[in-house]
């Protein structure tokens, strides 16, 4: 069978963000593989490694930068990699038409996607695909085997969450807890350099954004940022609690 | 029409629904607002929002006792279809973000996320959401005949229901796949306290609480104080002190209450995404540079064993 991972390449946690022209800019900042997305990267190998015969494809969509984050899931195990190379923003709606594409062109009966970007912070690039490719899927997957053509495992749904099982193909979108993410080892990083990355054009995919980019702001909200220091214990939490009945007015 | 799916649970309309209902009447289109209810047994519900919309379609049917993206997905977009809807509005709930994308796909219409405001201009519609782990907020446009938006919850004033007489109800047939994922059990989050989501104090515990019983000690005792919720951070529920359910920050839940006290919290980007809207924020640390001293608008610096049982005292007086 084939397995896509969806990757992207975002801003790195500890980075600060920045905005300038409207948006948000990243040229100077360091960019990394989505946690959620090395998640969705690290099931692929270990349900290889749990005796699933696959091939593994990862799978991204963006900047000339965005091939880092390829090269580091070659690193990290899957087989190779495809680039759509391209400036334009996508938003989800759109970005899942290019994906259902490459699906059938190699023929995936499965796709592991991050359940929240950490960029758009969107939720909706799993469901998009599996709709326009017909399949089901399960969100925000915190546990996942497949055995045959059946998967099962555990997701969180509104109120707690549910075991699930269901029948190939279908998307899987990750979530914190499914698995370790492993670090690439120098060998690894030495044999990936050998690994196919291809490059496509986005044109072939006859694909438009659904939605305009208008701006970005950062808003930060006003803190009185009132801080006590703590060693005179009982003064501390009576001027605290003082303040919070008093001047916030957020306590009776 | 305006069209907004209902989210309903334990025979109730949730509160997400009345801050869709307000962010329907605050666009001002001449447009009807319709409610659909899908579930099974649901009149209670129906009969409820028909107080604060102008039409009601419901579909009760016992094959939609249970959620599944699929059958949300085709029954939303067939009554969008027929209605004609010019905007369709969804809750934010993780149910509702899961089946919004497939909606948008079968309408070929755009798809706005999480929404914090909405205003129209023409068939153009100009939204507000967060990216960037909640860092930034970023205004986006959609055009078309037809929009989707799933409203992001607790931002949007709930809406109270109108004076006239109760909408008028209709029944939908609608033509449903059969659901192809199964559902094999399920563990419901459970709790005698207020809701993360609706509670208007949280009271959160990270690493630095000490232990499990630590928690329970300083975390949960000045909650149950406030009549507070209880949040946590992703570090202490990895480490089994405490339910994934009540994980605040970017893979937990979201909130924004007017009070959120953070003990033992340093503070991470992901943690802070899931409660930095908060009105006001407490923390208290022993470590001054904790990055969630920055966001806060009162705090201690100091350790958690000696100053929590001292506000708990002062509290009590
Ligand atoms: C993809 C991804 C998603 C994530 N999602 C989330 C999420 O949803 N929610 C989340 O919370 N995290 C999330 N994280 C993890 C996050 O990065 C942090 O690791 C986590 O929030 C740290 O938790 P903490 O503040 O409890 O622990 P720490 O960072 O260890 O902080 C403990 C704090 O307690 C203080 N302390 C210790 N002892 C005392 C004492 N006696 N008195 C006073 N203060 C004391 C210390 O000074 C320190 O600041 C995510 C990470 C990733 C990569
Ligand atoms: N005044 C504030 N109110 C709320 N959140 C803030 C405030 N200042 C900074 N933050 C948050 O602190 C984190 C780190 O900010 P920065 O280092 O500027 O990217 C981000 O999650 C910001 O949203």
């Amino acid at each position: 069978m084939r397995i896509l991972t969806f990757i992207r390449q975002v801003l790195d946690a500890e980075e600060s963000v920045h905005v300038s022209n409207n948006a948000v800019a990243l040229e100077n900042s360091k960019l990394v593989m989505d946690t959620m997305d090395e998640y969705g990267v690290e099931e692929a190998l270990r349900l290889r490694e749990s005796g699933v015969e696959a091939e593994i494809i990862a799978v991204a969509v963006g900047s000339a930068r965005v091939q880092e984050a390829l090269r580091t899931a070659l690193a990290m195990g899957v087989d190779r990699a495809i680039h759509v190379e391209t400036d334009v923003r996508l938003d989800a709606i759109a970005l899942s038409k290019v994906l259902a594409q490459i699906a059938q062109q190699e023929e995936a009966t499965l796709i592991l996607s991050g359940g929240q970007q950490a960029d758009w912070d969107s939720h909706a690039l799993g469901a998009a695909t599996a709709e326009r490719l017909h399949w089901p899927q399960v969100t925000w997957t915190s546990a996942l085997e497949l055995k045959g053509t059946t998967l099962t495992g555990k997701h969180d749904v509104d109120d707690g969450s549910e075991s699930f099982t269901l029948e190939l193909p279908a998307v899987i979108t990750t979530q914190q807890g499914l698995n370790e993410p492993r670090y690439p080892t120098l060998p690894n990083i030495m044999k990936s350099k050998k690994k196919e990355l291809r490059k496509e054009s986005l044109e072939q995919f006859n694909v438009t954004p659904k939605l305009k980019f208008v701006s970005a702001e950062i808003q930060v909200k006003d803190r009185v940022n009132k801080i006590l220091d703590g060693k005179d214990v009982p003064a501390a939490a009576s001027q605290l609690v003082n303040l919070l009945r008093n001047e916030a007015r957020v306590i009776a | 029409m305006i069209l907004i799916v209902v989210e309903h649970a334990n025979g109730k309309v949730s509160k997400s629904t009345w801050e869709m209902v307000t962010a329907a009447r605050e666009l001002g289109r001449e447009a009807p607002i319709t409610a659909l209810v899908l579930g099974s047994a649901i009149a209670s519900i129906a009969a409820e929002i028909a107080t604060a919309v102008d039409q009601v379609l419901v579909a009760d049917l016992p094959a939609l006792a249970q959620y599944d993206p699929e059958l949300w997905s085709a029954a939303v977009a067939q009554i969008a279809t027929e209605g004609e809807a010019s905007l369709l509005l969804i809750g934010g709930s993780r149910s509702g973000r899961e089946y919004s994308p497939r909606v948008a796909i079968k309408l070929d219409a755009p798809l706005l996320e999480d929404v914090i405001s909405l205003k129209a201009n023409g068939d153009t519609l100009t939204a507000q959401h967060y990216t960037y782990l909640a860092r930034v907020t970023e205004t986006i446009e959609a055009t078309g005949p037809i929009v989707v938006a799933t409203i992001k919850p607790g931002i949007f004033n709930p809406a109270t229901p109108r004076a006239e007489s109760p909408a008028e109800q209709f029944d939908v047939d609608l033509n449903l796949p059969a659901p192809r994922v199964q559902v094999t059990g399920k563990t419901a989050e459970r709790s005698s306290r207020v809701s993360l989501a609706e509670a208007e104090i949280v009271v959160s515990g990270g690493r630095g609480v000490g232990s499990a019983e630590g928690f329970t000690q300083y975390v949960e005792a000045l909650a149950d104080q406030l009549g507070a919720a209880v949040g946590a951070t992703r570090a202490i529920v990895d480490a089994g002190w405490r339910p994934y359910s009540e994980q605040v920050g970017q893979t937990g839940k979201t909130v924004q209450p007017k009070l959120y006290i953070a003990i033992g919290i340093s503070g991470a980007v992901q943690h802070l995404s899931g409660m930095n809207k908060s009105k006001i924020i407490v923390a208290i640390n022993r470590d001054a540079e904790a990055p969630i001293f920055k966001i806060a608008d009162y705090g201690i610096v100091g350790d958690v064993p000696q100053l929590v049982p001292a506000i708990l005292a002062e509290l009590k007086k």
